[in-house]
């Protein structure tokens, strides 16, 4: 059963001054399984970021649509959707990882996960466990957990993102290069956890340098240049 | 998934125009300005809704009228035209702008807080902070002197001001501090609309943290909803759930504040976010 399915997905920038108009993707189609594990590579520049941005909505898409089968709402088209179902589908259903930290100032790691689900609803106590549990799972050392998160390490900050993603145990997770800069041993965790939520049902989509890293993980991958899928 | 419910504010096409106006007055523009008859047209049909326990990001041009729309909803200034309905006043049916004196301070006192940019119109700088938290509420109707020294001083606290500073004045209280004093008052009377212009503006960024940390926790605590009006783009990253950007009196550019940020549209907002280092 499909959760996500992409049809003529195009996006480009229209930039005023100077006037210039850049083709980051056109015409793409693809479509994931729920439970599914789409992996994007290709050169850089190439749009695979635009790809996912787009799906989250950071970008406005040009044209196409992007249809997800959502718990809030059914069948919902992203490209489309007006901007207060974005931010629900965002609090409780789609997820986004990359490297980079996304913090609020005075915010320790672990209130940082917890604030995801305080967002969502849920109560101070649930929270504080499950943020605790979550923390645990992604292995960041407890002893970072009452510590303000700008000075971790890229691996460090990588498992904070995780974990802050996936304590909302979201249906749809889009990473977007989440083992870039990771040493191999650090990358082995990460794709140890990727698998470990694919065995609990999360669809995903992923951007990955690394073809070894992908092998065992991604059902699927497409191989992207100037902004197409090759086939 | 509840996208039905009502907004706690809508604006419905305010105008705020400095001069009579003119018939030319529509293609005459020059920025905000009419060139025929000199008309300032400080709003200029602007139309805005603000949802339960969301942040709407302000960002504009100096002079593009952002403090001119949070001084209506707070009755400093009486607009041209237009209407603003609050969820919490008559259902949101009827437009404040229509009702009298005495009404207005009600919405005003009950239902709404203010920050402003320049903490001199928030703050009665010779009065101590407890007694201009006291007047807040007791323009809400407020009476028992012991309730509001109690409310000041937990306000306070939770906005870190230590109790021992509750009777000093804010003449002699750094930037930082006046502006979590005028947050406390905004907060006295529990209101469903906070009005927060430039908050940060002029702190050193560690006060800018705690203030931005503070007006998270108010989100979250009080339930409120923020209409946050900042130039400082990193401030809007943080807070704003969506942002609209503002131009000569004018909204051009409404979105999910990443989306805005990252993918901006119009010429001005593209300046605006590139210009940034
Ligand atoms: N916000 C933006 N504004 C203007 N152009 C953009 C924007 N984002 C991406 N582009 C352009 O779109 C093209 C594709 O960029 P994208 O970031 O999607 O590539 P990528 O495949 O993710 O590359 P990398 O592997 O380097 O991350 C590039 O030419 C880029 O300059
Ligand atoms: N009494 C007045 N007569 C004429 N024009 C006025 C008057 N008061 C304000 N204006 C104009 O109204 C416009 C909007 O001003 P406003 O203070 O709302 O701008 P702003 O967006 O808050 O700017 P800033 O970012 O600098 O605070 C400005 O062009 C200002 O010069
Ligand atoms: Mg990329
Ligand atoms: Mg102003
Ligand atoms: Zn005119």
């Amino acid at each position: 059963m499909e959760i996500l399915r992409v049809e003529n997905l195009s996006k480009s920038f229209h930039l005023h001054n100077p006037v210039k108009d850049i083709k980051s993707c056109q015409n793409i189609c693809f479509s994931l399984e729920r439970g599914g594990f789409i992996g994007i590579v290709g050169l850089s520049g190439a749009g695979k970021s635009t790809v996912l941005k787009c799906i989250y909505r950071s970008y406005l898409p040009s044209g196409g649509s992007i249809r997800y089968d959502s718990r809030s709402f059914g069948w919902i088209d992203l490209a489309k959707a007006d901007e207060r179902e974005i931010i629900a589908l965002r609090r409780y259903e789609i997820g986004y990882v990359s490297q980079f930290l996304n913090v609020m100032p005075r915010t320790t790691a672990k209130e940082h996960v917890k604030n995801a689900l305080l967002e969502m609803g849920e109560d101070e106590k649930a929270a504080e466990r499950e943020s605790a549990e979550m923390l645990s799972y992604f292995r960041l050392p407890e002893n970072l957990w009452d510590i303000y998160p700008n000075t971790f390490s890229g691996g460090e900050r990588l498992r904070l993102n995780l974990a802050h993603a996936m304590v909302k145990r979201p249906r749809l997770m889009l990473l977007d290069e989440p083992t870039a800069s990771l040493d191999n041993k650090t990358k082995l965790l990460v794709k140890d956890m990727l698998l470990r939520l694919k065995g609990k049902g999360t669809s995903m989509i992923g951007i990955f340098h690394d073809l070894e890293f992908m092998e065992g993980l991604c059902d699927k991958v497409h191989n992207m240049s100037e902004g197409s899928f090759l086939c | 998934m509840h996208l039905d419910e009502k907004p706690v504010l809508r604006v419905e096409n305010l105008t705020m125009r400095y001069g009579k106006g003119c018939p030319r007055c529509g293609d005459s523009l020059e920025k905000n300005r009419c060139r025929v008859c000199k008309t300032v047209w400080a709003l200029n049909d602007v139309s805005v809704e603000l949802f339960p326990g969301e942040v709407l990001g302000i960002v504009g041009e100096s002079g593009s009228g952002k403090s001119t729309l949070m001084k209506s909803l707070y009755f400093d200034l009486e607009p041209s035209s237009g209407r603003a309905y609050l969820r919490d006043y008559k259902d949101g049916e009827v437009s404040i702008w229509t009702v009298g004196a005495a009404e207005r301070r009600s919405i005003k006192n009950n239902l709404m807080g203010m920050v402003y940019q320049n903490p001199v119109l928030g703050l009665r700088m010779d009065f101590s902070c407890a007694s201009n938290i006291a007047e807040k509420i007791i323009a809400a109707g407020g009476r028992s002197a012991g309730q509001m020294t109690e409310r000041a001083a937990e306000l306070l606290e939770a906005m870190e001001i230590l109790p021992s500073r509750m009777s000093e004045a804010p003449r002699n209280f750094s930037g930082g501090m006046q502006q979590r004093v005028q947050l406390s008052k905004a907060l006295a009377n529990n209101p469903s609309l906070l009005l927060l212009d430039e908050v940060t503006t002029g702190l050193d960024l560690s006060v800018q943290a705690k203030v931005l940390d503070l007006i998270r926790k108010i989100k979250a605590k009080y339930g409120v909803s923020i209409l946050l009006v900042s130039h400082d783009l990193a401030v809007i990253r943080m807070l704003a759930d969506r942002t609209i950007v503002m131009l000569d009196g004018k909204i051009i550019e409404r979105g999910l504040t990443d989306q805005i940020l990252e993918d901006p549209q119009h010429e001005y907002t593209q300046q605006l976010v590139h210009s940034l280092i």
